[in-house]
């Protein structure tokens, strides 16, 4: 069968080769395609230098670049600087104005999904939801580590979205919830700086038996003498939760693109913290029909010691997703 | 996120007249994956061999003409886009000091999502 589940890329994903001057817009989005997953996830702030102000003429260049590439967009990350005048928040009516700013050039780009901060109070996502039917773009409030599909937080704006009964405000899960084992990138960076072995294993074993990370901060910061950064190691614990991967299903209805994070992945083309062999298997089970949208964090967690390199960490990504597709496909739809 | 690549070491070089520099300038990046308004930069930190120079001394240019960072917190309209490099001018009578010294630049941002300021921080050895 031809799988419902489509691939893309997060533009945030070659952040590095794009700082650098190493990659342009040209080439990632022609890298994209090249692998299967001709879906894009664009960061208008990132990735349009003169930003907000987007001309027509400037739209009709990307479209041209992603028909050359036979690409497509696929979601809009949304800001929202409340904090843009010093020691003091904006007003209401500047977060709803600033937002319908996005979803207006959400749709002048043809963009569907717009990814919403999770910061974004609900109740200023309410009064944004005719504008979002107007303009027809579904706004998705990233769930992002430490929060995860079940937290209060996120709840709150479910319930807006079933009390509007609109199809145009919902979620948007980023897989960094499903973080069961600890990024191997992670601990090297921090014993690079001076973690110990010992004391990093010790926060590799608390993550694995899922202890709650406060216990470990103050074993590591207090009973061990955990220098800074060992302390600073344990005190990742707190952004690095498990959730429970068959809650996907019940959520499934509320999103529609989802920011496939990793941190890395191993030559074999296995992520060794994410568990996504739990994640796509309930993708597929619940018919989820939407772009699982690669989003490689792992340059900041490597760069001091190797050259970073984004394509080859994506591609392996996506070897990882249409094996696991494949088999859970098979296995939901026996021959 | 991008803290080793802030400051261009390569195009460091004085201001004002050849026989009296006035002070120094250097080319940086934003260290953040996404362009940002100018009033939310709250600190451009410069320093030579761990000793900062003045707040007042030092000036901003992404392209739009000089700006002191008093004038840039007010600076609604004007932004640092991702991955461009920006004009760091430090008023420094003499220019940069002869020989090899230590430049660090640090910039303090207000990232609306965060609930503390975020530190970008670089420092590299450099001689004119």
């Amino acid at each position: 069968m031809t799988s419902k589940i489509k691939r893309g890329v997060s533009l945030y994903s070659f952040q590095e080769e794009m700082f650098l001057g190493k990659m342009t817009l040209d080439d990632v989005v022609g890298f994209a395609a090249s692998i299967g997953a001709p879906g894009i996830e664009i960061l208008p702030e990132q990735n349009m230098p003169t930003f907000p102000n987007i001309t027509d003429q400037q739209i009709g260049e990307w479209q041209d670049r992603l028909a050359r590439h036979g690409a497509h967009f696929t979601c809009y990350d949304m800001f929202l600087d409340t904090k843009l005048r010093k020691g003091e928040v904006m007003s209401d009516e500047e977060q709803v104005a600033s937002i319908v700013r996005d979803l207006k050039l959400c749709n002048r780009l043809g963009i569907k999904n717009m990814r919403i901060l999770i910061f974004v109070r609900p109740d200023i996502l309410e009064q944004c939801v005719p504008y979002a039917e107007q303009y027809d773009v579904h706004m998705g409030v990233e769930v992002h580590a430490p929060w995860y599909l079940d937290h209060a937080w996120i709840l709150r704006t479910i319930e807006v979205a079933d009390r509007l009964k609109t199809k145009h405000l919902g979620i948007l899960p980023d897989m960094g919830i499903f973080m069961k084992h600890y990024p191997p990138a992670f601990r090297g960076r921090f014993e690079r700086q001076g973690a110990r072995p010992e004391v990093a294993q010790f926060i590799v074993d608390s993550h694995e038996q899922k202890i709650m990370c406060e216990y470990t901060i103050y074993e590591v910061a207090v009973k061990m003498g955990g220098n800074k950064a060992e302390v600073a190691m344990a005190e990742t614990l707190r952004h690095a939760p498990f959730a429970n991967p068959k809650r996907i299903a019940d959520f499934a209805p509320y999103f529609r693109h989802i920011q496939a994070k990793f941190y890395e992945m191993t030559p074999d083309c296995t992520d060794p913290s994410i568990a996504y062999d739990e994640v796509i298997p309930q993708l597929v089970k619940a018919g989820w029909e939407g772009t699982l949208s690669s989003e490689y964090e792992g340059n900041r967690w490597i760069q001091d010691v190797e050259d970073v390199d984004s394509r080859e960490q994506v591609r392996r990504q996506h070897v990882m997703f249409e094996k696991l597709i494949a088999k859970a496909e098979a296995e939901v739809e026996p021959a | 996120m991008f803290d080793k690549f802030l400051i261009d070491a390569t195009s460091l070089r004085n201001i004002g007249p050849d026989e009296a520099p006035t002070g120094f300038a250097f080319e940086a990046k934003l260290g953040y994956y996404r362009g940002l308004g100018l009033s939310m930069i709250e600190e451009l930190n410069v320093s030579i061999d761990g000793e900062a120079v003045a707040r007042e001394a030092v000036t901003f240019d992404e392209g739009e003409g000089p700006i002191t960072l008093d004038a840039m917190e007010t600076a609604y309209d004007r932004r640092w886009p991702f991955g461009t490099p920006a004009t760091i001018a430090v008023a420094h009578p003499g220019g940069f000091p002869e020989g090899e010294h230590r430049l660090g630049f640090q910039q303090k941002l207000r990232i609306s999502y965060l609930p503390f300021p975020s530190f970008n921080n670089d420092e590299k050895v450099v001689s004119l």
